[in-house]
């Protein structure tokens, strides 16, 4: 499988965390997206007109949507990131693929004028941004208060995945997560799971390393 | 304004994305326009028109609210045959310009923050290294810095002890000088050139100078956004968010020489832009 990455984007982020986390290789093809506007190029046009990454190949397939790719590597390597295929669990699912959309474009959005000085209305984009936050939180609250930790039940599915990056990079945006306890929870769930890389702004947990003293004995 | 740092000269633009519609920024709280006006030509003018000094060096547009009494400082190895010379593009930060240059003198962090690239636990130790303000061309530099690396570069193939050289040129412009993995006996140049936009506020603009003919562009420019977006979040959390220059509440250790020897630069000169003056 090839992907057609930029190493600050969050959607392409989401796509390289799932692959690891499931043991999934992935050939990487790094696009200058900036400051070169490669994604823009006639030649990856041609691959995907929406002028958007990631693009993921494999053989015949192209996708150019991180959901449709998070979906297919779940279903090909680790079906059990699809859930456990309950009809309200998979809908719920699917729900929050789809709100992950909202996300990339308020968060997502506000992050690329703050941090690359891309054309957007800061305040706007920041105030939805900050609405999709406030949904989320009161998701996962209810969720904790079930006794579960992740967006659809105890185990994490791709629905997490698609959520999660933008959520954890919203400070580059200038929007704070400190009024969002669950949310934080949440991310550091996420960050905790066996096989998580990190990508720049979203750092390891450190503390959960084992200390050096033991590694070097 | 009777900070100096005015007299100084600024990067404002990527020299080759700027076009004729050019680009409305900021210069130390002062709107300026800068443009493109022929295929070697720039402008630069404040909001009322005035014209303002540019240079077109290091990939970058440089200009100047005052009247620079220097020449913008040299980088002899920029002109060397057969180094790739990178633009890494603009990223914007939330903190004070100084702060930036700072943080890019630091080595201690480099485990923490740049997890097995930069550095990996348990390599934690920055060994004695040497710090001066030299005196003939008033800059800082440290030297005989060393530290290991897990992925020192994009063309390192694993663990080496990096050798660094740090030099500050200029207040908001820092550059490194680091073992080139293909080219033992040569040095590789980073560079941090800092646009101050506000005291709290910056567009960094890194750009590169290596000797690597294996890696494509693109790698090259995404390395090294990979690691200046790792500090970016750092950056924009620390306090107070002006870089103080009278010792205060910060206790600095042996490791931090380079920053003492930075702040008292520019406490000598009186470099104040993004500074905190009275100890917290």
């Amino acid at each position: 499988m090839k992907l057609y990455d930029y190493i600050l984007s969050p959607s392409c982020y989401k796509v390289r965390l799932l692959a690891a986390l499931t043991g999934t290789q992935l050939t990487l093809r790094p696009v200058d997206f900036h400051p070169g506007g490669e994604h823009l190029s006639p030649a990856l046009l041609a691959l995907n007109p929406a002028g958007s990454i990631p693009i993921l190949e494999d053989g015949e397939l192209v996708l150019t949507e991180s959901s449709a790719m998070l979906v297919y590597i779940a279903a090909k390597a680790a079906p059990e990131w699809l859930g456990s295929g309950d009809p309200a669990e998979s809908a719920q699912i699917q729900q929050w693929l789809s709100f992950s959309h909202r996300l990339t474009a308020s968060l997502g959005g506000a992050r690329l004028v703050e941090m690359l000085l891309r054309p957007g209305d800061l305040a706007a984009l920041q105030a939805s941004g900050v609405k999709a936050l406030r949904e989320l939180e009161a998701a996962l609250a209810v969720q904790r208060m079930k006794g579960d930790i992740f967006l659809t039940g105890s185990k994490p599915t791709v629905a997490d995945i698609a959520c999660f990056p933008y959520v954890a990079l919203a400070p580059d945006g200038s929007i704070a997560l400190d009024p969002y306890p669950s949310i934080r929870l949440w991310l550091r769930a996420v960050r905790a799971l066996d096989g998580f890389i990190e990508m720049p702004g979203i750092h390891r947990l450190h503390e959960l390393k084992p200390e050096p003293a033991k590694e070097t004995a | 304004m009777s900070d100096p740092m005015i007299d100084e000269w600024y990067p404002v633009a990527l020299f080759s994305k700027l076009d004729a519609a050019g680009r409305d920024t900021l210069l130390m709280g002062h709107p300026i326009h800068v443009a493109r006006t022929g295929s070697e030509r720039v402008a630069a003018t404040e909001a009322d028109g005035r014209s303002l000094p540019v240079r077109i060096r290091y990939g970058h547009v440089w200009t100047s609210l005052g009247e620079p009494k220097k020449e913008l400082f040299d980088i002899p190895e920029a002109d060397e045959p057969g180094r790739r010379l990178v633009d890494v593009g603009v990223v914007r930060v939330r903190c004070s310009p100084l702060r930036a240059v700072e943080n890019f003198l630091d080595i201690a962090h480099f485990p923490f923050v740049h997890t097995d690239i930069l550095g990996a636990e348990p390599h934690t130790e920055v060994e004695k290294y040497d710090v001066e303000i030299r005196e003939k061309e008033d800059e800082v530099w440290a030297t005989k810095v060393k530290f290991f690396q897990p992925q020192a570069a994009k063309s390192a193939a694993g663990g080496i002890t990096t050798d660094y050289m740090y030099r500050v040129p200029a207040p908001t412009c820092s550059v490194l000088y680091k073992t080139c993995p293909p080219r033992p006996g040569e040095w590789d140049v980073i560079t941090l050139f800092v646009q101050p936009l506000t005291e709290e506020l910056c567009d960094v603009w890194p750009w590169m100078a290596l000797y690597d003919d294996e890696a494509d562009m693109t790698d090259l420019i995404h390395f090294q956004q990979m690691i200046f977006l790792q500090d970016r979040s750092i950056l924009e959390n620390q306090i107070p968010r002006r870089l103080p220059l009278d010792p205060g509440m910060e206790i600095p250790t042996r490791a931090d020489m380079t920053s003492v020897a930075y702040r008292r630069w520019l406490k000598r000169h009186n470099y104040t832009y993004g500074a905190q003056l009275v100890a917290q």
